[in-house]
C-alpha cells in the first residue's frame, strides 16, 4: 500500500477531528485492554510463558537458516512447494503467476497484513483476478476502498452504522435491499455473500501466524473460520508469509499459542487454529490439490544481527496498539501504512525507510505499556529511540527542534547557569498566575497550547531548589 | 523452480548468515539445532490441566461451554439418541452430514428411524454435520480434528451445526500430548493435511468488538462426550 506516513502530523489533526473513530477509539481503550488483564490474571504461568515464547523466537531467529531450509525440506516431502522472495516485487509476481497456472479468476484471501505489506490486491487486480477479503473486518474495508487500522481488527474504526451503510450500499445489487441495524444481522449478510465467493474462488490464499519447521506446517489463528474455507474449498492454497515466522517445534507453537490469543484478544483460545501440511492426500475427500508457501524476505534478513532484531519476535497480537495513548488517541491510519501503533512506528522506517516515517518513532510519550504488554517481551521504546537517533544523525529533524535541542544540550552541560535558568523560568511562569494548575497559553509556546494546556510549574520552586532544602535527602510521602 | 537451488533462495539465506556474522552453522551448533529438533523441549506446565482424567473431563467440559459450546455427557449406547434428541430441542431437521469413520459406525445409527443420514464430505447445502475428534484438550476445552478419509475438513466448517463424538478417553491436558498423540498415529516425519483444533463455533468481533457468533464456520458446536 501506498505509504502517507511523511504526513503523519496531517493525518493526526485529520484522525482527532474525526467523531466516528473518536467513538470507535472510546470502545477499544476498555475492551481489549481490559480482557487481556484478565485473561493474564487468570492464568499463573502467564509471565513464565511469555519469557519462554522470547527465548523461543530469539533462538529460532539466531538459527533461522537453518530452520528455513528444514521448513523447506518438510514441506517438499509432503507434496508442497517452498517459493523464495527477496522482495514484495518478487512475492507479488510469484503469486501472480501461481495464480495464472490455474486460470485464477477469483482469490478468497484470508486476512493477511504481508499481503497488505506487498499490496499483493492492486497486483492481483492488474492481473484480471479479482481477490476476495473474507475475514469479516477485511471484507467491509475492502467494499470501503480503506486500509486495515489495526493488525488483527481491521475495520476497529468503524461503527456498525458505517458498516451498515456499506453493506446497504454494495449489497443491493446483489438482492439485500434493507439496511440492516443490528449486528448480527450484518454478520449474517456477510456470511451469505461470503460463502458463495468461497465455494467459486480457485485459490486461496492465507498469511501464517507461525512456520513450523519440525512438520513442514504452516499455522494460522483466527476466530471465523475464513482461513479454514480458503485452504480448504479451492483448488490452490497458498500460504505468504515473511522469514521470521518460522518456529522449531510444534511444542514451541503450544507455548506462543498461549500467549498470542490472551494477548490480542483476551480469549483462552481462538476458535481455530489450524496447521496445514502439504496439499490433498490421495484419500482425502476435500482439500486443495497444490500447496504452495512463499516466504517473503523484504529487507528483514538485514535486520538480523543488529540493535533492532528485537522487533522481529512480534507475532502480530495487536497488544502494543491496544494499550497506547497515542493510538488510542489517532486510530492507525494516521500512521499511514500497514503495521500501525508502537510495533508499527519501529517496523515501518525499517521497511520503507526512516525518511519517510521517521515521524512515527517520535510519536511516543515513552510510557512504557506496549513493552509491559508485549507477548514476547519487545523493548519497544528502546527501538523507537533508536529510530529518532538515526532521524537526527541523517539530519531529518527539524531545524527548530535541532536548534532547540542544541540550546537544550549547551545549557545542562553548564550546571550553574542551568540551575539559574529554571529559576528564573520558574518565577517567570510563576507571574503569568497558575491558580488553575495550567496554562491555556503562554508567550512562545503557542505550538504546544494551540492544542492542549501547559502546566504550571509546582509551588515551592524548581526541583533543584526543593531537593537542596531538603538536604538532599528523599522525601517520603 | 521450488525445490532446486536458486538465486532467490541463495540470497534470502546468505542475506540471513551474513546478518549473523557467520557461514554455515558449525557441526556443533548444527548438532545442537538437530537435537532440539528432535526431542523438543517443552514449556512451562500449565498446572490447571494436570488432573486426575475424571477432573480433566469436567474441566474441557466446563471450558467449552464457556466459550459457547454445548456439552452433553452420555454412554456409547446412548450417542444416536442424543444426536436425534438434540436437533429435535433445537428445530433443526433430521438430517446430516456424518463423517465416514470406523469410530462413528461403533454406534447404531439405525436405531434412530427418523434420521437421515449421509456419509461423506460438508457439502454447501448440509445443515448438520456429525464428526468424531481425534482428541480434546481440557485447558480450553479445545476439539482437535485430523483430516482424513474418515474426517473431511469440511464437515468442520460448511454446516451451520457442528455436532462432535469425543471420547472421554481422547481429552487430554494440553497441546504437548496432541502433538504425542500426532507423532504416534502419524509417524514424526508425516502429518495429516489438515489439524483444525476448534474451540467453540465460529466467531467475530469485527463490528464494534462486539463477539456474534456464526461468522463463517458453524453457529452452534454441540459436544457429545462419552463414556468410555
Amino acid at each position: 500500500m501506498q505509504s502517507t506516513a511523511h504526513d503523519f502530523k496531517d493525518n493526526v489533526g485529520t484522525a482527532l477531528a474525526d467523531p466516528n473513530l473518536q467513538d470507535s477509539l472510546a470502545k477499544l481503550k476498555v475492551g481489549f485492554s481490559e480482557r487481556r488483564r484478565q485473561a493474564a490474571e487468570r492464568l499463573p504461568e502467564f509471565e513464565a510463558l511469555r519469557d519462554c515464547a522470547r527465548d523461543i523466537k530469539n533462538h529460532a531467529l539466531a538459527n533461522l537458516d537453518f530452520y528455513l531450509e528444514e521448513f523447506e525440506r518438510k514441506v517438499i516431502a509432503l507434496g508442497g512447494h517452498v517459493h523464495w522472495a527477496p522482495t514484495a516485487d518478487d512475492a507479488r509476481r510469484i503469486i501472480g503467476d501461481l495464480c495464472k497456472s490455474v486460470g485464477a479468476r477469483t482469490v478468497a484471501k484470508s486476512k493477511s497484513m504481508v499481503a497488505e505489506e506487498i499490496a499483493l490486491n492492486e497486483h492481483l487486480e492488474a492481473l484480471g483476478i479479482a481477490p476476495i477479503e473474507t475475514d469479516l473486518g477485511e471484507y467491509i474495508i475492502q467494499l470501503r476502498h480503506e486500509p486495515p487500522s489495526h493488525i488483527i481488527a481491521p475495520a476497529v474504526h468503524l461503527t456498525k452504522d458505517q458498516v451498515a451503510d456499506t453493506f446497504f450500499e454494495h449489497h443491493a445489487p446483489l438482492g439485500f435491499t434493507k439496511r440492516l441495524t443490528e449486528r448480527n444481522d450484518l454478520v449474517a449478510e456477510a456470511r451469505h455473500v461470503l460463502r458463495q465467493k468461497f465455494l467459486d474462488a480457485d485459490v486461496g490464499l492465507t498469511g501464517a501466524n507461525f512456520l513450523v519447521a519440525e512438520t513442514g506446517s504452516s499455522m494460522l489463528v483466527t476466530n471465523e473460520g475464513n482461513a479454514d474455507l480458503s485452504n480448504t474449498l479451492p483448488k490452490m492454497h497458498i500460504v505468504l508469509a515473511s522469514i521470521e515466522k518460522v518456529i522449531p517445534t510444534l511444542e514451541d507453537a503450544a507455548v506462543l499459542l498461549r500467549v498470542l490469543a490472551r494477548s490480542a484478544t483476551g480469549q483462552e483460545s481462538s476458535a481455530y487454529t489450524t496447521l496445514n501440511t502439504g496439499p490433498k492426500r490421495a484419500d482425502d475427500l476435500d482439500g486443495p490439490s497444490a500447496y504452495h508457501v512463499v516466504l517473503l524476505d523484504n529487507g528483514r534478513s538485514s535486520v538480523l544481527g543488529t540493535k533492532m532484531q528485537d522487533m522481529l519476535r512480534c507475532i502480530r497480537c495487536g497488544a502494543c496498539m491496544n494499550h497506547c495513548p497515542v493510538y488510542g488517541a489517532i486510530g492507525g491510519h494516521a500512521y499511514g501504512w500497514v503495521y500501525p501503533g508502537p510495533i508499527g512506528a519501529v517496523l515501518t522506517p525499517q521497511l520503507i525507510g526512516v525518511e519517510e516515517a521517521g515521524d512515527l518513532p517520535n510519536a511516543s510519550t515513552f510510557c512504557g505499556r506496549c513493552e509491559s504488554v508485549c507477548p514476547v517481551r519487545i523493548p519497544l521504546p528502546g527501538l523507537m529511540r533508536h529510530w529518532r537517533e538515526r532521524e537526527f544523525e541523517r539530519h531529518l529533524t527539524p531545524r527548530a527542534v535541532r536548534q532547540g535541542l542544541a540550546l537544550w544540550s549547551w545549557l545542562v552541560r553548564r550546571p550553574k547557569l542551568y540551575r539559574w535558568a529554571t529559576q528564573m523560568a520558574n518565577r517567570l511562569l510563576s507571574m503569568f498566575g497558575r491558580a488553575e494548575g495550567r496554562y491555556r497559553s503562554l508567550p512562545l509556546a503557542g505550538g504546544w497550547t494551540r492544542f492542549r494546556d501547559f502546566p504550571a510549574p509546582p509551588a515551592g520552586g524548581t526541583f533543584h531548589a526543593q531537593w537542596a532544602r531538603h538536604g538532599g535527602a528523599r522525601v517520603r510521602p | 523452480m521450488s525445490e532446486t537451488r536458486n538465486p532467490a533462495r541463495a540470497q534470502i539465506l546468505d542475506g540471513i548468515r551474513r546478518s549473523l556474522h557467520r557461514g554455515d552453522l558449525t557441526d556443533t551448533a548444527r548438532l545442537a539445532v538437530e537435537q532440539r529438533l528432535a526431542v523438543p523441549p517443552r514449556g512451562p506446565v500449565v498446572a490447571r490441566a494436570q488432573l486426575p482424567a475424571a477432573e480433566k473431563v469436567a474441566l474441557f467440559c466446563q471450558w467449552a461451554e464457556a466459550n459457547n459450546a454445548t456439552v452433553s455427557r452420555v454412554a456409547a449406547a446412548d450417542v444416536p439418541d442424543e444426536v436425534s434428541a438434540y436437533l429435535a430441542r433445537n428445530n433443526l431437521p433430521a438430517e446430516a452430514a456424518i463423517a465416514p469413520s470406523p469410530q462413528l459406525e461403533r454406534y447404531d445409527w439405525t436405531s434412530q428411524k427418523l434420521l437421515n443420514l449421509r456419509r461423506g464430505r460438508g457439502e454447501a447445502r448440509d445443515q448438520v454435520s456429525i464428526t468424531g475428534a481425534f482428541a480434546g484438550i481440557a485447558e480450553t476445552g479445545t476439539l482437535v480434528m485430523a483430516s482424513g478419509p474418515d474426517h473431511p475438513v469440511s464437515l468442520n466448517l460448511l454446516p451451520d451445526t457442528h455436532i462432535v463424538v469425543l471420547r472421554e478417553g481422547d481429552i487430554v491436558s494440553g497441546y504437548e500430548e496432541v502433538w504425542t498423540m500426532l507423532r504416534g498415529r502419524y509417524g514424526k516425519n508425516s502429518m495429516p493435511r489438515t489439524v483444525n483444533t476448534i474451540t467453540g463455533p465460529s466467531r467475530t468481533g469485527d463490528i464494534e468488538q462486539a463477539i456474534e457468533l456464526g461468522a463463517h464456520g458453524p453457529r452452534r458446536m454441540h459436544i457429545v462426550v462419552v463414556h468410555d
